[in-house]
């Protein structure tokens, strides 16, 4: 007959939940570091860092504290030559909004919480392109914006599933004594 | 840990955000207040992160070479006889230049000619995309005692690539000649006729700024132009096509979308580079 396992010792307990507030922010940061190895893609480190930002900000706000956005919109504008803070505003408008509608985004299913995310997607890109605009005083084209949007709305659903799985995972090891 | 009670924590966690966004515009400002903070905090994690990107890259460049074979073997046979035509054309252009090579040595001997001597290069290995959705660049990685410099040209095996804008301690980034700010003078090799090369995020830069009257022609090779004392004369660039909209465009000699190995050459040239560089190549003494 088995009985219930041993509870974790304070000290475990404590590398359990720090590992587990580290994780959303330090994998998106190595996924942004790792996106730039050329792969003939444009644009991978911001498509990459908004739906994992989005994601979080909606399943699981507590792990994405907005200074952790900040850091990483600090360092997507750092890999991607972008002005400095173009990113950063991007992201944190991003987890604002996505903070805001979580209660009614979390209840929903995988397939309308993508087309949402698809919305976020067309008007972050329309917004770092007026930002880059503005900041840079010149008119920029269209087709570079329109190609971000298109291809961080269709990363999500490839970043999501293992988000996905990760988040039950951390549930269950929350639930578990 | 410091012990906040609950209502201040909430209310910190409340104003969190809106500070936060407040320093972003902060951060915009700084950036646009002095460029060469961006520039140095860009290098700086450039050089951080050279190595792993360095030890990354021999996987990635791998498997974007399988996919590639990959791509290629339906159209091998094609592809085969291609190649056997373009080996028989290039056979008879080999013949007429090294008669015209023959030709050039007995010239230059009968005007005793003292040729430019060779410019120096070095190698470096591309190891990052340093470029976002409005921009294109390269990042190279160099060794810690490299020779890089910024204003250095840079070519792949077959013609310009572009500029060595920023160097780190371990690293280097090319802003590409597809690049929206990058303004390249050319000569057209038919007419000799001047014209600039501008970067528009395409595969394709435009021509702009011919001289009235010589219109480009399809096909006229492109090379840079040694004016404004940015460039050495006579880089291999490309190839005129007319573009899509009317305008004439730049195919690039340089495959840009699968640079691996970038030569640097230094013609000690101290052409246009923004007034905020760090390093200015030191002038070249006149002649």
């Amino acid at each position: 007959m088995k009985g219930r396992p041993a509870p974790a010792s304070g000290l475990l307990r404590q590398l359990d939940s720090l590992a587990r507030a580290a994780l959303p922010s330090g994998v998106t940061a190595l996924l942004m570091m790792l996106a730039v190895v050329p792969l003939g893609l444009f644009g991978l480190v911001p498509a990459i860092a908004l739906p994992c930002v989005f994601f979080w900000s909606v399943f699981r706000p507590a792990a994405l504290p907005p200074p952790a956005v900040f850091g990483l919109g600090l360092l997507q504008d750092l890999l991607t030559a972008a002005p400095l803070g173009s990113g950063v505003l991007v992201l944190l408008v991003v987890h604002g909004l996505a903070a805001r509608w979580r209660r009614l985004l979390a209840k929903q299913s995988f397939l309308l919480v993508w087309l949402a995310f698809c919305g976020v997607a067309a008007g972050a890109a329309a917004l770092a392109t007026a930002l880059q605009a503005l900041l840079g005083w010149q008119a920029l084209p269209l087709p570079p914006g329109l190609w971000q949007a298109v291809l961080t709305a269709g990363l999500y659903p490839l970043l999501a599933w293992p988000l996905t799985r990760a988040h039950e995972a951390m549930i269950r090891a929350e639930a578990a004594p | 840990m410091i012990r906040l009670s609950v209502p201040l924590r909430q209310a910190l966690s409340r104003l969190s955000l809106p500070v936060l966004i407040a320093a972003a515009f902060g951060t915009m400002l700084l950036g646009k207040a002095d460029a060469l903070l961006a520039e140095r905090a860009r290098m700086a994690l450039a050089d951080a992160l050279v190595p792993i990107w360095a030890v990354l890259q021999e996987p990635v460049g791998a498997l974007r070479q399988a996919a590639r074979d990959a791509a290629e073997l339906p159209v091998l046979r094609s592809e085969n006889t291609r190649l056997r035509e373009e080996n028989e054309r290039l056979r008879r252009w080999q013949a007429a230049a090294l008669a015209l090579e023959a030709e050039n040595a007995l010239l230059r001997r009968q005007l005793a000619f003292i040729p430019d001597a060779a410019a120096a290069y070095t190698t470096a290995r591309v190891v990052a995309d340093g470029g976002g959705t409005y921009a294109r660049a390269v990042l190279l990685s160099a060794g810690p005692n490299h020779a890089l410099r910024k204003g250095q040209v840079a070519l792949d095996e077959r013609g310009l690539a572009g500029r060595v804008t920023e160097v780190g301690t371990r690293s280097a980034r090319v802003v590409l000649a597809t690049d929206m700010n990058s303004r390249i003078p050319v000569v057209l090799e038919g007419s000799r006729a001047r014209a600039m090369m501008v970067g528009t995020n395409g595969d394709r830069p435009r021509l702009q700024y011919w001289p009235a009257g010589t219109l480009p022609q399809e096909g006229d090779r492109v090379v840079t132009s040694a004016e404004a004392n940015a460039f050495p004369a006579g880089l291999p660039v490309g190839l005129v096509r007319a573009g899509a909209s009317g305008g004439w465009e730049v195919e690039l000699f340089a495959r840009l979308d699968r640079l691996d190995v970038l030569r640097l050459f230094d013609y000690g040239l101290s052409g246009i580079l923004p007034p905020e560089a760090v390093a200015r190549p030191e002038p070249r003494p006149r002649r």
